[in-house]
């Protein structure tokens, strides 16, 4: 039941929202995104007391003439991937509050769709219907950067649609075979790890279902679309796209690639690892030249995620518990990050971070929560980041430890992107234009201080999160 | 037999319902009423029918699957009338004819879901073509018209001409017209069968305009008046589909004879989807390119013809239903615009968002999206081609396929919501309002349950 509330609440308040006029969108947004959080964190408390609680669970029929249910359930990686959607969704709408967007209804209420389809993916238990929200949440965001984005919004915007559907849809045929190789021809999760597809089948398969997540994480090659996206997009929607979205790509691998195909990814790990590091390295220098600070956080996500992917390939359960521990934490700093370039885009007016600098002094509280999530952000110890990565290098290194050598040069290049921005932007010379800058806001300072309690309490005490996800890990383990 | 024999009458009644009545909105609701009237004796034979199939004079067989095919055919042309029908009045004096020609359409459809020999289905497909010629050219003010008329008969002439070949061909093989005595798979494939088989194929393909027998549908589509267009591309072309999965699947089923088809029609699948889909990413005008599409979706409903399992069976009914509602539902849309460039579409949402909306939903049902029919229409398809086996280069090129054709089905998204303009229509009632809403819906609610539709096979 809290599952299906977890999707119907965003659903229908995003149906309804987009008949509201004023301020109803907004109201409604944030009270949806409460309740949802509220949601969450009562589905966190049953999961903590009984994993297997009916209260999880939903498993209704659909079509019964193609073996396909409404599946939904929680495990612990799913949670805590709610709790992220939930948490950001929540920060999103309170940051922006007092924001005007031009037809606030619909913008709600494509933001909200996207919250439900978004769940709908971390929760669907049943191939199909998994496929069908990893569409469902791809559709609200087309129209949002579509509507609300930069000036090169409609081909960037577009590049980024038809190749995630080309992705999904190489999915769908993967998602095909293997349910015509299920004995009962049924697309539940349990059919699907039965262990029906011969190695032979998994060895290309494997390719089908890479591509798809490839293109969403992104990973090297598949990562053009992701610049231009994150760079166009108005800048929630780029918190939603980098913070939330971009982990359906990680979570499709762990849940629906690893066990599945378990031979097929043990047979193309080294290639997906590489393909990774080359990511990270080749991000992470494109980040330290970007002049734009939209398109220098968009690369040093690449670099982050190609980390991410590495560790999934790594086959042990230190890389893997370290992935799903980032994910979080990479979902809450990227978001921080994000939040702070939408306050100074929002006032200044500007992106380039040569015509920034010398905004500490003017705004102060804006540079101290740079500080902390830029450091966060390339994993300082005693921060939530920390604690991921090191557990991701962990497992990388005893995968292969050059590969890890290679990876961990991406450690060194994070601290100069990420060291220069912060310069560039908070300390230096200030110009006309930057000393106008006005600090914090009531609500963005509240956004801020929550984000940053995440970043030190993960940091001090990551123990929850890691047990959160430990049965995932078990599982994932089982399977190799 | 209901549906052949009603839709006949159908066609001899608007033909007398001209004479009698002067007012063309009134000859709209009589076709309404005579098609209702249709559907209703098209079901009633399920009744009577029971579990089997029935067979009339060694001629035509009905069974469940002919009456679900013609309740979907005859369900889209009432669609068709309640959205389109007003657009008769715009092409000629001869509103009346116009669905007389449309009714003896759906008998010749009928027919093609029936056949059981080769001689009723050459029936069936000339009833099909000939009242399509005289549609194509109605418009007779426009020279366009006529020359996609006299292009259309043509080109159909011929093929007609090779459909026959083909089927004297069968007939010198076997001695008999009968699909069922056929039995052209047993033991080694006669090659004068071969041949029959081969130009039938051509025939056929060249009915659904598929590649490289596609290049007079642009031409016809764009020249022929956009309500007649609107009728081709969709509910005959799915009669065209009908016919070919009915013989293919029916008569020429054998180990090696359905290997040596396969090929040829999966070699013509994978021309038709990659022509269709790159030549519509250059179409400036949405009526050209939705004919470039409907050739597009034509290679999806090929996967069927090709695939012999259940799964294709299942997905040629909802893609039938889903391609031609939504088809349906776009050419409606355009008919009242006075602009059929994409440019034409631009900034809808802000004039018409009831339009904008609905073809938003027609569009992604075409492309494929879920929770629109095309999406399980797409899946059943594909789900057909997997399971056959051994043609997994063909699953792959149709998905690349449909992920370029999101480009050009977006363009329209793009035209009504993204871009600046004043997208200048006709005037709109609610009840056009109303009848698009309840298409989109069907769309949607295929999308969500195809069940719906699925269990009566």
């Amino acid at each position: 039941m809290l599952t299906v509330l977890l999707i119907l609440i965003p659903l229908v308040a995003g149906l309804v929202t987009f008949g509201l006029k004023g301020s109803g969108p907004k109201m409604l947004g944030l009270i949806a995104s409460l309740a949802s959080l509220a949601v969450t964190v009562g589905a966190l408390f049953q999961f903590r007391t009984d994993p297997g609680a009916a209260a999880l669970k939903l498993d209704a029929s659909w079509i019964p003439q193609l073996g396909a249910k409404f599946t939904l359930g929680m495990d612990g990686m799913g949670l805590m991937l709610c709790l992220l959607t939930a948490i950001s969704f929540l920060l999103i709408f309170i940051v922006i509050y007092n924001r005007e967007y031009e037809r606030a209804n619909s913008f709600y209420g494509l933001m909200l769709l996207s919250q439900a389809g978004l769940v709908g993916v971390f929760t669907a238990y049943d191939a199909l219907l998994f496929y069908v929200f990893w569409e469902l949440a791809l559709i609200p965001v087309y129209f949002l950067c579509s509507l609300w984005g930069g000036e090169k919004r409609i081909p960037v915007t577009f590049k980024f649609f038809v190749y995630t559907f080309a992705g999904s849809l190489l999915m769908l045929v993967g998602l095909i075979y293997i349910y015509l190789q299920t004995p009962e021809h049924s697309f539940s999760y349990a059919s699907f790890v039965s262990g029906a597809v011969s190695p032979e089948d998994q060895s290309w398969l494997f390719w089908l279902f890479f591509v798809a997540f490839a293109i969403k994480m992104p990973v090297f090659p598949f990562h053009t679309w992701q610049p231009d996206a994150y760079e166009q997009s108005p800048t929630p929607v780029t918190m939603v796209l980098s913070g939330i979205m971009v982990k359906m790509g990680l979570f499709g691998v762990v849940r629906w690639l690893l066990p599945v195909l378990p031979k097929g990814a043990y047979m193309w790990s080294d290639v997906a690892i590489v393909l990774s590091i080359i990511g990270i390295i080749y991000a992470s220098c494109i980040a330290i030249v970007q002049s734009d600070i939209k398109r220098l956080i968009a690369y040093s996500s690449i670099a982050h995620i190609g980390l991410m992917s590495a560790a999934i390939f790594t086959n042990n359960e230190q890389g893997l518990q370290g992935m799903m521990v980032q994910m979080f934490n990479h979902g809450v700093n990227i978001i921080g990050l994000w939040i702070i370039v939408e306050i100074i885009q929002n006032r200044l007016k500007i992106k380039n971070l040569n015509e920034m600098g010398g905004i500490a002094q003017y705004a102060p509280g804006i540079a101290i929560f740079l500080v902390v999530i830029s450091l966060a952000n390339i994993g300082l110890p005693l921060t939530n980041g920390f604690i991921g990565e090191f557990l991701m290098f962990s497992g990388l290194f005893q995968y292969n430890v050059w590969f890890m050598a290679v990876a961990g040069l991406g450690i060194i290049l994070a601290a100069v992107y990420t060291l220069n921005m912060v310069q560039k932007v908070i300390f230096g010379q200030s110009n006309a234009l930057t000393e106008t800058t006005t600090d914090l806001k009531a609500n963005e300072l509240v956004v801020l201080i929550a984000i940053t309690g995440i970043i030190l309490v993960l940091g001090f005490y990551p123990k929850p999160m890691l047990e959160l996800v430990s049965s995932t890990t078990e599982l994932v383990n089982k399977v190799y | 037999m209901n549906a052949l024999i009603s839709t006949a009458l159908s066609g001899v009644v608007m033909m007398f319902a001209g004479l009698l009545i002067g007012n063309k909105q009134r000859i709209k609701i009589v076709a309404i009423v005579v098609l209702l009237v249709a559907f209703a004796a098209n079901l009633a034979e399920l009744s009577t029918l029971g579990a089997g199939e029935r067979t009339y004079y060694g001629m035509i067989t009905v069974s469940h699957f002919s009456i679900l095919f013609n309740a979907i055919a005859l369900g889209a042309t009432l669609i068709f009338f309640l959205l389109s029908g007003s657009a008769f009045e715009k092409v000629g004096e001869h509103v009346s004819d116009y669905f007389a020609l449309i009714f003896f359409i759906l008998a010749g459809i009928s027919l093609a879901s029936t056949f059981s020999t080769l001689l009723m289905l050459f029936l069936a497909i000339e009833i099909i073509s000939i009242p399509q010629y005289i549609l194509a050219g109605a418009d007779k003010k426009t020279p366009k018209s006529s020359e996609a008329s006299l292009k259309y008969f043509l080109m159909g002439s011929f093929s007609t001409g090779i459909l026959l070949m083909g089927i004297a061909l069968i007939y010198g093989a076997t001695g008999t017209f009968n699909v069922a005595e056929l039995a052209l798979g047993a033991g080694k494939v006669n090659t004068l069968a071969l041949c029959g088989i081969i130009l039938m194929a051509f025939a056929l393909s060249f009915k659904v305009s598929a590649a490289p027998f596609h290049f007079w549908t642009p031409d016809v589509y764009d020249g022929s008046p956009t309500v007649f267009t609107s009728f081709m591309a969709t509910v005959v072309k799915a009669g065209g589909f009908i016919a070919f999965i009915r013989i293919f699947h029916g008569a020429f089923v054998g180990e090696r004879l359905t290997a040596d088809w396969q090929l040829l029609l999966a070699i013509i699948t994978a021309a038709t989807l990659i022509i269709g889909n790159f030549t519509a990413v250059f179409q400036q005008s949405v009526k050209r390119m939705l004919a470039y599409s409907s050739i597009a979706q034509a290679g999806f409903m090929l996967l069927a013809v090709i695939s012999m399992n259940t799964f294709a069976t299942q997905g040629i009914i909802l893609y039938a239903a889903a391609y031609s509602v939504a088809t349906i539902g776009i050419f409606a849309v355009m008919i009242k615009l006075k602009d059929y460039t994409f440019d034409g579409f631009n900034g809808l949402a802000r004039t018409q968002p009831v339009l904008a909306i609905t073809t938003t939903i027609f569009v992604c049902s075409l492309a494929g999206i879920p929770l629109t029919a095309g999406f399980f229409a797409k899946y059943f398809v594909l789900a057909a081609a997997v399971q056959q086996g051994n043609l997994l280069w063909l699953v792959i090129t149709a998905v690349i396929c449909a992920a370029i054709s999101a480009y050009y089905y977006f363009r329209v998204i793009i035209a009504m919501y993204f871009k600046q303009g004043e997208a200048e229509t006709e005037e709109i009632n609610g009840g056009f309002k109303l009848m698009l809403i309840i298409t989109a819906a069907i769309v949607i609610l295929l999308g969500i349950f195809p069940g719906l539709l699925l269990q009566f096979i």
